[in-house]
C-alpha cells in the first residue's frame, strides 16, 4: 500500500525519532511512504494566530503539491500538521471563493482531492495483521495519551471519539500492552507555551504525567511530537513543579509497536529520549 | 350552456399591486361561457361574498370562478357562499392569482396576461364540473388511548367521564409512566405517588375504561371515526382472573438479581415481578428473558407457590382487534442516559447518575427508602453537583432544543438533597435558568436563597475520579470565566428529554408525522397543538415535546375534548374527492375489465371487487369498486388503470385535459 508522507518540520528536528520509527515500521507493515515533493512548513503554532490567509496558504500549497504528484492521501504523523492540513482542506472545501483566492496566492490549483490521515488511522488499517507480527509483546501497563489536536475539532477531523478516543488503546492492546483507564487522555499539555512559558507547561504536563503514574502506567504512549517533547524534555521542570521524581518514559506509538514487532531500539530512535526509554521486562 | 361568473380579487395590494385586476376582469368577459366578470378589493369580505351570491341569482350562473388566493384558506369560504346561493359547492373553483402569479412576478404586462390565462383555465374546468355530494361516514364512539402515563390516564378519564368508551393501552406491566417514578414534584413538592395513585385506580375502576397493560399497537387501519386497531396483548404467563396479587410467587422466585427498571437499575427485582407496589393492575408478569424455567426448563417455583394456580407457562401473546373512532397518542418520552457522556465518565462511574435515578434515590419507595446514599458504596454524599443542560441545547449531542423540565427538577433535586442533608453542599452548574411557569421562578429562588444551593453559571467540561471522589471541572462564567474545580461525592446529570424509543415506527403505523427529533408533530404549532395531520388522531403529553406534569395534563384534557367533540356527532362528512370506477349501461357496464391492477396499487386498500350478476344469478362481470370511506383521493389507481375506467371525482382526466387544452 502506497501513501503520501508529510513529515513536517518537527519530525526532521526535535522529534526525529518519530520520523525514524514511522519509517522503520512502514516496510514491516508493507506500507510505502511517498514524500510530498518540495513540501513546506504547515504554519502550525504561529500562522493561524497571525494571518488567516497565510494559515491557509501554507497547508494549501502542501495539498496542491500532493495533488500535482497524483497522491490521494497524505499521512501526517505530527498531530499539529494533521490538524492544520485537515482544517485548511475543510475550510477551502466549504468556501469556494476563498479557495480561489488562496489558489491565486500559491499560484497552484487545489481541488481538495487529497485526504489527510493521522498515524493512528493508518495503523488501524493494519489491525488484522499487527497481532501476527508481534514477536516481543510490549507487556507493560500503558497510558495512551492522545492530546488535544488529534481529535479536535471533531466536526472537521471526524476521527475516533473526541471525548474518549479508543484507537490507540486498541493498537496497544494488540501489541500486548495493558492500556489503563486514566483521566487525561485528551487534556492539553501546553504545547503552544513550550518555549515561552515553561512554568505553565510544567503545570499542565505535570498533571498528565502524575495522573498516568497514579493509574499504574509504566509508560506513556503518544502520537504527537509536541506531547512527546513536553512530557519528556520538560521532565525536570515537571518533577520540580510536582515535587516528584517521575521516571516514566514517553514513547511514540510507532516506537512501542516497533519494539513489539522486534525492531531494533536504535532504529526506532529510542536513544534520543531525555527520559530513558528502557522498558524493563515486566509481568502484566 | 354554461353560464359562468368570474370574480377577480385584488387581495388589497397583494394581487392588485402587480396584476391589473380591472383589465383581467375586462378581458375575461370575452371568454366563451363567461356571462359575468367583475373585480373587487376583497372578495372574501362580507360584501365580496354577497356580490357573488347576488350574481348567481341575478345571472342564473351555472358555475363560479373566484380568482384570488390559494384554495387552502378560502376555498371553503367561497364554496359555502356559493352553496348559500343555491348552487352545488363543487361548481365553484379558485384560480390562484396570488401565490401563482402576483407574488412571484414583477409588475409587467405579462403578469396580467398570465392572470387572465389562469382564469381561462379554471373557467374551462368549471364547465366540466359536476355537482358532488359530501360523503357521510358513521362514527364509532370508542376511543383508543396509547400510553398509560399521566397524559394517557388523564385523557382516558376525561373521555370516559364524557360518557364514551375508552381502551387504554400501556406497553409496560403497569400504568403510571414516569410520574410514578418521581419522588416529590415541583413547584409544590407534593408527593408524586400520592397524587397519581388515585388517578390510576380511578382509571382502572371506571366502567367506561378498559385497561390493556403489557400490550402494544400492532397495526392500524381505517380512518377518522372508523379505525380498526390490532393490539398485541403480550403474555404475562398468568391468568389475570385467577391471580389475586398476593405476591407469594415473587417472594419465592430464585432469580432475584435482575436490575430493576422502575428503580432505574439502582435496585433489583425477581423474574416474576410487579414493577412497583402501587402498580395498576397489581398482577405480576414473568420476564421470560431472565426466568430460570424459560432458560433451562426447570424451576416452576412460582407455579407451586401460587395458591390460586394462576401461573400459565404456555400462555401465548394474543391479538385483539378493536373498532375505534379516535386515537389519543400519549406514549411519553425517555431521558438520555449517562453513557452518552464520555467527558463525564461514560456511565463508568457509578456515582454519576441521571435525574430519574436521583428521583428513585430520593423517593421513600426507592432502593434506599429515601435516604441519601450514593450508588457505589452507600456513603451519604457530603458534596453533590448537579449539571443542568446535560445534552440539551447541545448540537454536538444531537439535541439543539431545551428539554424544558430540567431547570425545574434540578432545583427540586438540590432542594430535596438539602432537606435531607442540611450540612451538605449542593452545587448546580447551569447555562440559563428557564423557569417560566406559575410559581416556578419563586421555586428556584427558594432553592438558592432559602436552601443555600450554590448556582454556578457555566458548563462542566470534564468529570473524573481521583482518590474516591469525583472531580468536576467547569467554569464560572459570571465571575470572569474563572475555572472551577469541585470535589464531589456524587454528580447528577440533568440529561436531555428525548422521544420515546420506537416513536418513528409507531408514527409510521399511525401515518402521523414526527419532527427531526422523533417527537410527534402537531398539526399547527399554534392553532392545532393537540391535533396531528391525520384526522382523528390526537396528541397528549411528552410524546409531542418535553413537558412537565401541569402542561401534560392540560394537553391531555384538550385532546380528550377534541375526541368528545368528534363523538358528539353520529356521522362525519368528508370531501367527495375520491376515486370512482365508471359505470355504463348494459351490456358494457364499465370500461373496467376487472384486472385489479388498481387494487395492488392503492396504498389504502380502498379497492374492492363488485360482481355484476344477471337476473338468474349468473356472474356477468367482476368490476373494481372504490370504498369511498377508505379512499384518500391520491389518484394512484387512476394512473395505473389501463382502460381509463377509474377517475377522481372533481379532478377527472376530462377536466384536467380541458384545462391543459385551453393554454
Ligand atoms: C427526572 C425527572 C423529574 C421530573 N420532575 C417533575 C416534577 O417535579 N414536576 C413535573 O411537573 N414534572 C416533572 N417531570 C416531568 C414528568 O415526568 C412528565 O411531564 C410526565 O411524566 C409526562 O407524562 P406522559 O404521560 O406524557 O409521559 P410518560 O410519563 O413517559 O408516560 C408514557 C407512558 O406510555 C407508555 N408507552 C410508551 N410507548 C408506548 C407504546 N408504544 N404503546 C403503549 N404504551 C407506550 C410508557 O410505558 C409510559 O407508561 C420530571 C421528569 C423527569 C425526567
Ligand atoms: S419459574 Fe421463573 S418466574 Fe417462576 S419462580 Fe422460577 S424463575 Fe421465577
Ligand atoms: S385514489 Fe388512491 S386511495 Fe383512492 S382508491 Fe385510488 S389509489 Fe386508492
Amino acid at each position: 500500500m502506497k501513501i503520501g508522507y508529510y513529515p513536517g518540520c518537527s519530525l526532521l528536528g526535535s522529534s526525529r525519532e518519530f520520523d525514524e520509527s514511522v519509517r522503520a515500521l512502514a516496510p514491516a507493515l508493507g506500507l510505502e511512504l511517498v514524500h510530498v515533493p518540495d513540501w513546506n512548513c504547515c504554519g502550525a503554532s504561529s500562522a493561524h494566530v497571525l494571518d488567516h490567509r497565510l494559515a491557509l496558504a501554507l497547508p494549501a500549497r502542501i495539498l496542491a503539491q500532493a495533488e500535482a504528484a497524483g497522491l490521494t492521501e497524505i499521512l501526517a504523523p505530527c498531530a499539529a500538521c494533521y490538524n492544520r492540513l485537515s482544517t485548511a482542506r475543510d475550510t477551502l472545501e466549504k468556501d469556494p471563493a476563498l479557495a480561489r483566492e488562496i489558489e491565486a496566492i500559491i499560484e497552484q490549483p487545489v481541488t481538495g482531492k487529497v485526504r489527510i490521515v493521522n498515524i493512528l488511522e493508518v495503523l488501524d488499517r493494519f489491525s488484522d495483521v499487527i497481532p501476527g507480527k508481534i514477536t516481543k509483546p510490549f507487556a507493560h501497563k500503558v497510558a495512551c495519551y492522545y492530546g488535544c489536536l488529534l481529535v479536535r475539532p471533531p466536526k472537521v477531523l471526524k476521527f475516533d471519539r473526541a471525548e474518549d478516543p479508543r484507537s490507540m488503546d486498541r493498537l496497544m492492546a494488540a501489541a500486548g500492552a495493558a492500556p489503563q483507564e486514566w483521566n487525561f487522555k485528551t487534556e492539553c499539555c501546553g504545547a503552544a507555551f513550550s518555549v515561552t512559558r515553561t512554568d505553565l507547561v510544567a503545570k499542565m504536563s505535570g498533571k498528565i504525567v502524575d495522573n498516568a503514574v497514579k493509574h499504574g502506567a509504566e509508560a506513556i504512549v503518544v502520537a504527537c511530537p509536541m506531547c512527546q517533547s513536553n512530557l519528556d524534555m520538560r521532565r525536570p521542570e515537571i518533577n520540580a513543579h510536582l515535587g516528584a521524581d517521575h521516571t516514566i518514559p514517553v514513547l511514540f506509538i510507532t516506537q512501542a509497536l516497533g519494539l513489539a514487532m522486534g525492531i531494533d531500539a536504535n532504529q526506532l530512535g529510542l536513544q534520543r529520549h531525555m527520559v530513558p526509554a528502557v522498558m524493563t521486562p515486566a509481568a502484566v | 350552456m354554461s353560464r359562468i361568473g368570474v370574480f377577480t380579487c385584488h387581495c388589497g395590494e397583494n394581487i392588485g399591486a402587480t396584476v391589473d385586476c380591472a383589465k383581467v376582469a375586462e378581458c375575461t368577459r370575452n371568454v366563451p361561457g363567461v356571462v359575468h366578470s367583475v373585480d373587487y378589493k376583497y372578495m372574501c369580505s362580507d360584501p365580496g361574498q354577497t356580490m357573488i351570491k347576488e350574481a348567481i341569482k341575478e345571472h342564473n350562473l351555472t358555475g363560479v370562478v373566484v380568482a384570488a388566493c390559494s384554495p387552502r384558506m378560502h376555498e371553503p369560504t367561497f364554496r359555502n357562499a356559493v352553496e348559500e346561493a343555491g348552487l352545488n359547492p363543487y361548481l365553484c373553483e379558485m384560480a390562484n392569482l396570488r401565490e401563482h402569479c402576483s407574488w412571484v412576478h414583477e409588475k409587467v404586462d405579462a403578469t396580467t396576461d398570465k392572470a387572465a390565462d389562469l382564469i381561462r383555465v379554471m373557467v374551462e374546468k368549471v364547465k366540466h364540473n359536476t355537482p358532488l355530494l359530501p360523503i357521510r361516514v358513521p362514527v364509532t364512539k370508542r376511543a383508543l388511548v396509547l400510553g398509560g402515563g399521566i397524559a394517557g390516564i388523564q385523557a382516558a378519564l376525561d373521555i370516559a367521564n364524557a360518557g364514551h368508551k375508552v381502551v387504554l393501552v400501556e406497553k409496560s406491566p403497569s400504568i403510571g409512566g414516569h410520574m410514578s417514578q418521581l419522588s416529590e414534584t415541583f413547584p409544590t413538592l407534593d408527593c408524586s405517588q400520592c397524587i397519581l395513585t388515585p388517578r390510576m385506580v380511578e382509571a382502572a375502576r371506571h366502567p367506561n375504561i378498559t385497561l390493556m397493560t403489557y400490550a402494544e399497537l400492532e397495526k392500524l387501519e381505517g380512518f377518522i371515526g372508523n379505525f380498526k386497531a390490532t393490539i398485541r396483548k403480550k403474555a404475562r404467563q398468568l391468568d389475570e382472573k385467577l391471580c389475586t396479587g398476593c405476591g407469594m410467587c415473587i417472594t419465592k422466585c430464585p432469580q432475584k438479581k435482575i436490575p430493576d427498571e422502575f428503580n432505574e437499575g439502582l435496585g433489583k427485582r425477581s423474574a416474576i415481578y410487579v414493577p412497583f407496589p402501587q402498580a395498576v393492575p397489581n398482577k405480576p408478569v414473568i420476564d421470560k428473558d431472565n426466568c430460570t424455567f424459560y432458560k433451562s426448563g426447570k424451576c416452576k417455583v412460582c407455579e407451586k407457590m401460587c395458591p390460586t394456580g394462576a401461573i400459565r407457562f404456555d400462555q401465548q401473546d394474543e391479538l385483539v382487534t378493536l373498532d375505534v373512532g379516535a386515537i389519543v397518542l400519549a406514549t411519553g418520552f425517555k431521558v438520555m442516559r449517562t453513557d452518552k457522556f464520555p467527558e463525564y465518565g461514560y456511565g463508568k462511574y457509578a456515582d454519576v447518575i441521571d435525574g430519574l435515578q436521583f428521583e428513585r434515590l430520593a423517593s421513600a419507595s426507592g432502593p434506599t427508602l429515601g435516604a441519601m446514599k450514593r450508588p457505589s458504596d452507600g456513603k451519604a454524599p457530603e458534596t453533590i453537583v448537579f449539571v443542568a443542560c446535560s445534552g440539551s441545547r447541545d448540537r454536538a449531542k444531537g439535541v439543539p432544543y431545551c428539554s424544558k423540565i430540567c431547570c425545574m427538577y434540578t432545583a427540586k433535586h438540590a432542594m430535596l438533597y438539602k432537606h435531607k442533608m442540611h450540612h451538605g453542599k449542593a452545587y448546580v452548574f447551569y447555562m440559563d435558568i428557564r423557569s417560566g411557569g406559575k410559581d416556578y421562578d419563586e421555586f428556584v429562588r427558594r432553592a438558592i436563597e432559602e436552601d443555600d444551593v450554590k448556582y454556578i453559571r457555566g458548563r462542566v467540561s470534564r468529570i473524573y475520579e481521583e482518590d474516591g471522589q469525583l472531580i468536576v471541572k467547569g467554569a464560572d462564567t459570571l465571575l470572569g470565566g474563572e475555572p472551577v474545580e469541585i470535589k464531589a461525592d456524587m454528580v447528577v446529570l440533568a440529561t436531555a428529554v428525548q422521544a420515546q424509543d420506537g416513536s418513528e415506527e409507531l408514527a409510521q403505523k399511525l401515518h402521523v408525522s414526527y419532527d427531526p427529533y422523533h417527537f410527534f408533530a402537531e398539526s399547527h404549532p399554534k392553532l392545532k397543538p393537540v391535533e396531528t395531520n391525520t384526522a382523528g388522531i390526537y396528541l397528549a403529553g411528552a410524546c409531542q415535546a418535553p413537558r412537565d406534569i401541569p402542561e401534560t395534563v392540560a394537553q391531555a384534557s384538550g385532546a380528550a375534548a377534541k375526541v368528545a367533540c368528534l363523538f358528539s356527532r353520529d356521522e362525519l362528512t368528508r370531501e367527495p374527492v375520491v376515486a370512482v370506477v365508471n359505470r355504463l349501461p348494459a351490456p358494457t357496464f364499465s370500461y373496467c375489465v376487472g384486472c385489479f391492477l388498481c387494487q395492488s396499487a392503492c396504498p389504502y386498500q380502498a379497492i374492492e371487487a363488485e360482481e355484476i350478476r344477471g337476473r338468474d344469478g349468473t356472474l356477468i362481470k367482476t368490476l373494481a369498486k372504490v370504498n369511498a370511506g377508505l379512499c384518500q383521493g391520491c389518484g394512484t389507481c387512476v394512473s395505473t388503470c389501463r382502460t381509463k375506467a377509474i377517475d377522481i371525482q372533481g379532478f377527472s382526466n376530462e377536466q384536467i385535459f380541458a384545462e391543459l387544452m385551453t393554454l
